[in-house]
């Protein structure tokens, strides 16, 4: 068999060997981004959003309670996963969940709660942030009119959170596509473990990562535009109509 | 206390840190009354106005709402706040939802009034404030005095007992007051019980039942407009008012 001599020779050599388990690969990998992004960022809201409570100290002492047990409980959970690399986290829930459960979770499942745990500590962040940056005024103008505090919270200050949070939503799943290939420690099937396996067969390693790397950058790079495109779409229009002065007057 | 009482504050104390900014204050609205808080800034107006409702707890002292203390469990805090109207100098309207919603919010949420009825209310109360043609708008479209007689619109359909302004046309262009003030004189004029904190001294004159000034956090002076802008008994009381003139 007549091996290429060239760089494009070799690159042309493997997408076509390999190019069905590349895209098996990149399958996998936004498989894990999707959901890590969806799952991760629905424990950020609650997370953020439980953060942000300020405790009320005319409530009861029950509630009070609670609800500092699990400020703190929340607290060390950012921290810890804020202050430790993904790629440890993804080995001690896999081999860890075996070690001290005796429970043999798939590698992919492992993947999706590494990403989800992850992505949400990083993310509940930018959602107290978010909160955070909301005009005081806004909770005054509720309190001002009988509202609760969880009904100004779903009502009036979320929505707004959320409508700045929706950038911050896409460049979270952008980082999720990357971040799934240190999965590969764990052996999950994603695009970065394909490539091992490949450069396992031929030690082309310049030519398979040049690949991958292309793969990811077109992916990220496409998930991106069409994100920016989204955002325009949700910002709405700036114009309104006003009500002609015959309807008022019915 | 007089049947009429609709709010009794007693010894109200207020400190921020070591700051004293409300010193044993004593104050009462009857129903009906048109009561005009004025005073420098800095003398304790807004933050009467704030005690009065528990967006600052006091250091001391208590609060009767209609002969009754206001408690301030979460529950009871809303209820008497949804029957105690207020309006902010910087408006807080919900910046989430357009005029119509911002008035409806209340009466659906907190009332537990169904759509239809929080839709005609705030179509009342918009086009009463004279904001029916901008019920689609969203609040950053609007003008500060647009703005503002939403927000009193908003307070309006809670059908509230007593109204708080504090400072409403601070925060707006010259020619924009005077649409504000005219909202809030239609309301004196149908009787509605309304606490002023403001620096519209012409205003306060006209159309305040009682005039309340203070200074440093106690109220120096108290009494009809005419005893207190025309015959002010106290040495600081003339002294503020001279710069008026």
């Amino acid at each position: 068999m007549n091996f290429p001599t060239t760089f494009f020779g070799w690159v042309f050599f493997l997408v076509e060997k390999y190019g069905p388990d590349f895209i098996r690969g990149l399958g996998v990998t936004l498989q894990l981004a999707t959901l890590g992004t969806i799952l991760g960022c629905l424990i950020g809201f609650a997370v953020g959003i439980i953060r942000s409570v300020k405790i009320d100290r005319h409530s009861s002492v029950i509630s009070q309670t609670v609800l500092r047990v699990l400020k703190a409980f929340i607290a060390v959970y950012v921290e810890v996963i804020r202050g430790t690399p993904m790629m440890v986290q993804a080995t001690v829930i896999y081999y860890g969940s075996m070690a001290i459960w005796g429970l043999d979770i798939p590698s992919f499942s492992a993947g999706i709660l590494t990403l989800t745990i992850h992505i949400g500590a990083y993310f509940s962040e930018s959602v107290r942030g978010a909160i955070g940056g909301i005009d005081p005024g806004q909770m005054e103008g509720g309190q001002a009119i009988g509202m609760s505090y969880l009904q100004i919270m779903l009502h009036v200050i979320i929505p707004q959170a959320f409508r700045n949070l929706i950038p911050q939503i896409g460049n979270t799943f952008v980082s999720a596509i990357k971040d799934t290939s240190v999965l590969n420690v764990i052996a999950v099937t994603e695009l970065y473990f394909t490539a091992r396996t490949v450069t396992g067969t031929y030690y082309k390693f310049f030519e398979t990562y040049c690949i991958v790397c292309a793969i990811y950058f077109i992916c990220t790079f496409t998930i991106s535009r069409i994100l920016k495109l989204v955002e325009k779409h949700l910002a709405g229009s700036s114009n309104y109509e006003l009500i002609a002065e015959e309807e008022v007057n019915e | 206390m007089a049947e009429d009482t609709i709010l009794q504050v007693n010894h109200l104390r207020k400190s921020f840190g070591t700051h004293e900014v409300l010193k044993d204050i004593h104050f009462s609205v009857k129903k009906g009354e048109v009561v005009s808080i004025i005073g420098s800034s800095g003398s304790g107006k807004s933050t009467l106005l704030r005690c009065i409702n528990m967006l600052e707890d006091p250091s001391d002292g208590e609060i009767l709402f209609k002969g009754e203390k206001v408690s301030y469990r979460p529950k009871d805090k809303n209820r008497f706040r949804a029957k105690v109207g207020m309006v902010f100098q910087s408006f807080n309207l919900f910046a989430n939802m357009n005029v119509l919603k911002n008035c409806m919010v209340g009466v659906e949420i907190v009332n537990k009034g169904s759509k239809e009825d929080a839709e005609k209310l705030a179509r009342k109360y918009l086009k009463q404030v004279g904001m029916s043609a901008y019920i689609n708008a969203r609040p950053a479209q609007l003008s500060g005095g647009q703005k503002q007689r939403v927000a009193i619109a908003r307070a309006l359909c809670m059908k509230p007992e007593l109204l708080l302004f504090d400072e409403p046309t601070s925060a707006l262009d010259p020619e924009m007051v005077g649409e504000v003030l005219e909202v809030i004189r239609s309301l004196a004029e149908d009787g509605m019980t309304m606490v002023i904190v403001t620096h519209e001294m012409m205003f306060a004159k006209e159309i305040s039942s009682r005039v309340v000034f203070m200074d440093s956090g106690v109220i120096v002076e108290e009494g009809t407009p005419d005893q207190v802008f025309n015959h002010p008994q106290k040495e600081r009381t003339k002294e503020f008012l001279s710069r008026y003139r």
